[in-house]
């Protein structure tokens, strides 16, 4: 159920991962590519965290850097996470997935479950 | 169910993958990164969020050179961050791009050799200071109209990213339009300037929504995947109606001698663009094409020391801090 593939991105096609290698053999010139970043924003306080989306930083450092920068140029946020893509372990994407299975048949979790007379206030 | 027929399980699976997109585009729900996808639509949205990326890096340009120039500390602080924001849309898009398993180093080469495009109308210089204005009002204004539609696009990232360059994009034609505004309420001299400037851009802002929908081969498909949602020549009405009374009000000429009211369609009659000098500019052959370019890789092969060097200093952090060598 879980994969190795980073969260919010598709696992790398045999197709892509061959231009890469191509174009490495045939240019000698060296291509120094920065990891790739999850960005994540508080928009206020009392909200969550959300994921924005993704930017190439050399450290974690210069990620919040950038993630400030490319996110946050108009009070979009008072707070910041970033982490590495590779670092994120994600359930597989297929919403039948057996996952989430046990939830589909618990309806007893849900309050309309529950009959309760329409003159009953407050509930 | 049943089903009778024999066919291979890979067959079997591919049936139930593509029936099963074709009911989330029929939802209208979203395709996320690692949902199965065609593969013509992970091509065509690649395509068309790559041409969209590259656009928003390439479009800092022709009012880039006007930062320094701009006449007032007031209009510099605006015009960077109008430019700062187009860097910043660039990188969303590269950012949605990437979820479809690109990588960022191969757009960027794709983007230096030519094989994949960006919008037509930064090849056109900005020539004079009433261009950052024109930009602004007419440019970003086209933008919008084909932008607004693409926040409900088919794909989950790239529609997101829409949604953040939209809240943008509102700033950057208003400033345009009250920088023309402030010249038309100054001399003839000023005046003539932006009737000469919106001369020039208006012709290639309608060439912005691409050619005629009958010269779209490939609309149809992109409309049927939901990436599109309004065809070229519908958009293109919509941005002719909402700036005819625009004009009105700044008190400038659009220079198209067929521009007229149609009250039976409820809509503007207008006159085509060139579509040979359009091909010709797609094609490379547009005022700017080469120096758009030479100058977009001066600044990348000019910026490897830093991207090498910061990566150094990262590596050397983690040695320093006992992690992997
Ligand atoms: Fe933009
Ligand atoms: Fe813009």
């Amino acid at each position: 159920m879980s994969q190795q593939s980073p969260a919010a991105r598709a696992p790398q096609t045999p197709e892509s991962r061959e231009t890469a290698q191509s174009h490495t053999a045939g240019e000698p010139r060296v291509r120094a590519e920065w990891p790739l970043y999850e960005v994540f924003v508080r928009g206020k306080r009392g909200l969550n965290h959300v994921h924005v989306g993704s930017l190439h930083a050399p450290d974690d450092e210069m990620a919040l850097r950038h993630a400030r920068d490319v996110y946050t140029r108009r009070n979009e946020g008072v707070s910041i996470w970033v982490v590495r893509s590779s670092d994120i372990a994600a359930s597989s994407p297929d919403e039948k997935d057996p996952l989430f299975a046990p939830s589909g048949d618990k309806v007893y979790r849900h309050p309309t479950f529950y009959d309760i007379p329409a003159d009953v206030p407050h509930m | 169910m049943t089903d009778t027929t024999t066919r291979t399980r890979e067959g079997v699976d591919d049936a139930g993958l593509q029936s099963q997109f074709d009911a989330t585009i029929e939802h209208g729900d979203r395709i996320e990164p690692r949902d199965w996808m065609p593969p013509g639509y992970r091509r065509t949205l690649v395509r068309q969020v790559a041409q969209h990326a590259h656009s928003e890096i390439i479009g800092m340009q022709p009012e880039g050179a006007w930062v320094g120039r701009a006449p007032s500390l007031r209009r510099k602080a605006i015009l960077l961050a109008k430019v700062q924001d187009e860097a910043g849309h660039g990188l969303y898009l590269y950012s949605a791009c990437e979820t479809l398993g690109v990588s960022r180093g191969e757009l960027t080469e794709k983007l230096l050799s030519g094989e994949q495009k960006y919008s037509s109308i930064f090849n056109y210089p900005a020539l004079s200071y009433a261009d950052v204005g024109t930009i602004g009002w007419l440019v970003d204004g086209a933008a919008i109209c084909n932008q607004v539609p693409l926040c409900r696009t088919s794909y989950g990232p790239y529609g997101r990213a829409m949604i953040r360059i939209c809240k943008e994009e509102s700033f950057h034609q208003r400033q345009g339009f009250e920088l023309l505004m402030t010249m038309m309420r100054g001399t003839d001299e000023q005046r003539a300037m932006v009737q000469e400037s919106v001369d020039r851009f208006w012709w290639p802002a309608l060439m912005m929504f691409g050619p005629p929908d009958a010269d779209s081969p490939n609309s149809a498909q992109s409309m049927a995947w939901g990436i599109k949602r309004n065809s070229n020549d519908e958009l293109r009405q919509r941005f002719v109606d909402m700036t005819v009374p625009q004009a009105e009000a700044l008190g400038v000429r659009l220079p198209d001698p067929q521009l007229r009211w149609n009250p039976e369609r409820g809509a503007h009659d207008f006159g085509q663009p060139d579509w040979a000098e359009f091909a010709q500019v797609v094609r490379g052959n547009g005022p700017c094409n080469a120096q758009r370019i030479a100058h977009r890789r001066k600044a990348h092969d000019e910026g490897a020391w830093v991207r090498e060097a910061a990566l150094a200093y990262a590596e050397r952090q983690l040695r320093a801090q006992g992690g992997p060598a």
